[in-house]
């Protein structure tokens, strides 16, 4: 490594702390209501649109209501992207001529938009016309990425609220994130990114004649503002196939440095969000610490495992075996590592090397991000959302050890929060599990495999860890686009996301309901350093429980038989 | 039924805002603003448009610095973008890139145990990748000075002049855009 990757690798993480913890503070002002630097040009337009939407500002839901809103403007979201898809070829902003996408494509494509997904089983730039990408694709960029913030703000509010029946409105809470919070983001984001080169055009693709003669198309497309929203957003749905790899989504280190930046940045503010609600900024700070920690970790080992290079490539006569397959050269091994880690941590997915051909032990990393249930800082909201739930079961088994009823933040702890907890931490593992295991008994599950042997296993683990988590990216030499895959990868989408949004809206419907316990000297304190290594604790015990013996007949065995110079 | 209709409105709102509004009015913007930049940062060679400088291109001429092997059919094909996905462990892989070790060090007439850079010889990320390590494109200096028949010290200086730089220094790696070298060789020529 040189000293400029050392530097990198130490600065990053200081940089971002210092820009999440202004905007954590800016959100919690956006959402409780307050005035912030962008009022004055924001609320007309703000009070225009709840005329507009016919929405009253100052109606208070209950959570069912609250539910009931989120889940309806999500539904009516996939169902018209998935139409917009079987349309395109007659409407406008089609300059390739592309026809009709397949149906279960649209599908796939319609759920895994709709969930913050963003999982790509087609290749955008053969596929979807200027019109999909931004009124389909875009618009669900921001809605997807909005639906899980507010979520995770109610939440919020159930912790914060005594005896109250309502946990807030969701259209405001909606329409205040978009328009205080992502707009404003994106919209810078999207003219530095052109300004390094991302193309922003409604032009067809370009015909060039290249040096030694050939031909060459080339495609492009409004790809700036789509890039903004993808990484801003954690949703990760690139305009072109491979994504952030692509010279036309990340052109230059700067604005790969922006897109890891953006794709962490709300997600690592957020618990500064919760510290400032609370009016408990220590909270947010020990919350915080322990998403940092865990992505240190895991930067670590993976920098350290891709690092090393691969023995066979070694021997064939490589550089020190270096693993660039995959990789682009602008942007290296620590660059690829870096990116890769942030975008498993987070619910992104978005992606700047090829996953597929990383070295075992650092797909292992990965997998391991997005099986925990991507709670290290996690998607906009619902990673906060996984955090919180494991720090419930956290105060649950401090609770056991003392006695004592749980409690947190002011909150008792009983039966119907803990049911709902277990379901968001356990649905998503058993969901990756059940699909696994289904497609690697089905004929159609293994005739997609891109490669074989147990890196085959880890095609598949990582195809339904990436959708059930709602995290998108892929080991893309599996042919996720068949029947199949599709409908499969579908479910575990839709379940994934669902059943850590609806149950976590039900824990701060309960929640909101509550008296808040005064602390005494007898509250287990959990704005400490304590508290925070024992979440980091569970963590690492029950995603290593679940997923340890899948792990070793995938990437373990995989780099096993790699040092022995077994290939298949 | 009230939230179904509030729900159809948000959408159709939001929609316009987000879907229309937003990258509509960033490209006009950037239109105006970055039209090189927005419009794929085209190089020309008087009328004809000779190609994208942030796209590779693929070069096979033994007087042209090489790029990266492309995982795309046919290579470089930049109507599509894609990696091999091929694992480490994929003997597929380890085949292919003992045959580019081998045509490497041919074409360059490198003895048989000289380590080649990894870029040269592994595919990129995005089968488009417009650049290459510094080592590989010195390690091709030799022969296209002798396919060119200038100094092998004015290719090197070539490849120095256009190597870019890490971000501050930390943020990513230095390469060379082997587009620009190979442009830079023609205006030699074009000199002499």
């Amino acid at each position: 490594m040189t000293t400029g990757n050392w530097f990198c690798l130490l600065l990053f993480p200081l940089i971002l702390t210092i820009l999440a913890y202004p905007i954590g503070v800016y959100m919690a002002k956006v959402f409780s209501g307050g005035k912030t630097f962008l009022t004055p040009i924001v609320a007309p337009v703000e009070r225009f649109l709840y005329r507009l939407f016919t929405v009253d500002p100052n109606e208070d839901m209950p959570w069912k209501t609250y539910t009931l809103c989120l889940v309806l403007l999500n539904v009516i979201g996939i169902a018209v992207l998935f139409l917009l898809q079987l349309i395109q070829g007659w409407l406008p902003f089609n300059p390739q001529k592309f026809g009709a996408v397949r149906w279960d494509t649209a599908l796939n494509t319609a759920i895994s938009f709709g969930t913050n997904t963003n999982w790509q089983a087609y290749s955008g730039e053969q596929t979807m016309s200027y019109l999909t990408q931004m009124l389909g694709l875009t618009v669900q960029n921001f809605i997807s990425a909005a639906i899980g913030i507010v979520a995770v703000i109610a939440v919020i509010r159930g912790f914060i609220r005594k005896s109250a029946a309502a946990i807030g409105n969701f259209w405001v809470d909606l329409t205040r994130c978009v328009l205080y919070v992502l707009l404003p983001l994106v919209v810078i984001m999207s003219f530095v990114l052109v300004s390094q080169g991302v193309v922003q055009t409604l032009s067809p693709s370009i015909t060039a004649k290249t040096l030694e003669g050939k031909q060459q198309v080339i495609a492009v497309g409004p790809v700036a503002s789509q890039v903004a929203i993808k990484q801003i957003g954690t949703n990760g749905g690139g305009f072109f196939n491979v994504n952030s790899a692509h010279p036309f989504e990340n052109p230059t280190p700067l604005t790969d440095f922006l897109e890891v930046l953006g794709l962490l940045l709300i997600a690592a503010a957020l618990p500064f969000t919760l510290g400032a609600m609370l009016k408990n900024r220590r909270q947010g700070f020990a919350i915080f610490a322990a998403m940092m920690i865990l992505y240190l970790a895991g930067l670590g080992i993976f920098t350290w495992t891709e690092m090393r290079g691969s023995p066979l490539l070694e021997k064939a006569g490589v550089v020190s075996g270096m693993n660039m397959e995959g990789k682009e050269a602008r942007f290296g091994v620590v660059n690829s590592v870096l990116f890769a880690q942030s975008t498993t941590v987070t619910s992104c997915g978005a992606v700047n090397s090829m996953h597929d051909s990383l070295l075992p032990l650092s797909g292992m990393v990965l997998l391991f991000n997005m099986a925990i249930g991507e709670v290290i800082f996690g998607g906009v909201g619902t990673g906060l959302i996984g955090m919180l739930s494991y720090a419930i079961l956290t105060m649950f088994l401090a609770g056991l050890m003392i006695g004592r009823t749980p409690e947190f933040m002011g909150k008792k702890l009983e039966l119907p929060e803990m049911v709902m907890v277990v379901v968001i931490i356990i649905t998503p593992a058993i969901l990756q599990l059940i699909l696994s295991s289904v497609a690697v008994s089905t004929p159609a599950g293994i005739a997609s495999l891109g490669n074989a042997g147990p890196h085959g296993l880890s095609e598949i683990i990582y195809a339904f860890a990436s959708a059930s988590g709602n995290n998108g990216s892929a080991f893309a030499g599996l042919n996720a686009n068949t029947v199949f895959y599709n409908l499969t990868t579908s479910l575990a989408m839709l379940i994934g996301r669902f059943s850590t949004i609806i149950p976590a809206l039900a824990i701060a419907g309960t929640l909101a309901g509550k008296k808040i316990v005064p602390a005494s000297v007898a509250t287990f304190p959990t704005a400490s350093l304590l508290f925070t290594f024992m979440l980091i604790a569970v963590i690492i015990v029950v995603g290593a429980l679940t997923f340890f013996p899948v792990f070793t007949l995938g990437p373990l065995l995989e780099h096993l038989l790699l040092a022995i110079g077994k290939t298949f | 039924m009230l939230q179904l209709k509030r729900s159809i409105l948000v959408f159709m709102g939001l929609s316009i805002i987000c879907g229309l509004i937003y990258p509509l009015g960033i490209t006009a913007v950037s239109q105006a603003v970055f039209p090189r930049q927005s419009n794929a940062s085209i190089v020309k060679n008087g009328d004809i448009v000779i190609g994208s400088q942030l796209i590779g291109q693929h070069y096979t001429r033994p007087e042209y610095f090489h790029g990266r092997p492309s995982a795309i059919d046919p290579p470089y094909d930049a109507s599509n973008s894609t990696g091999s996905n091929l694992a480490p462990s994929n003997a597929k892989l380890l085949d292919q890139v003992k045959g580019r070790i081998e045509l490497v060090r041919q074409e360059n007439g490198l003895p048989l145990n000289r380590p080649i850079p990894a870029d040269l010889v592994l595919t990129s990320a995005s089968g488009l990748d417009p650049h290459i390590s510094v080592d590989a494109a010195t390690l091709q200096a030799p022969r296209i000075a002798g396919q060119r028949k200038i100094s092998r010290s004015a290719v090197q200086e070539i490849v120095y002049q256009n190597t870019e730089k890490p971000f501050l220094g930390i943020w990513g790696s230095e390469r060379v855009n082997v587009l620009q070298l190979n442009i830079a060789l023609e205006q030699i020529n074009v000199q002499q």
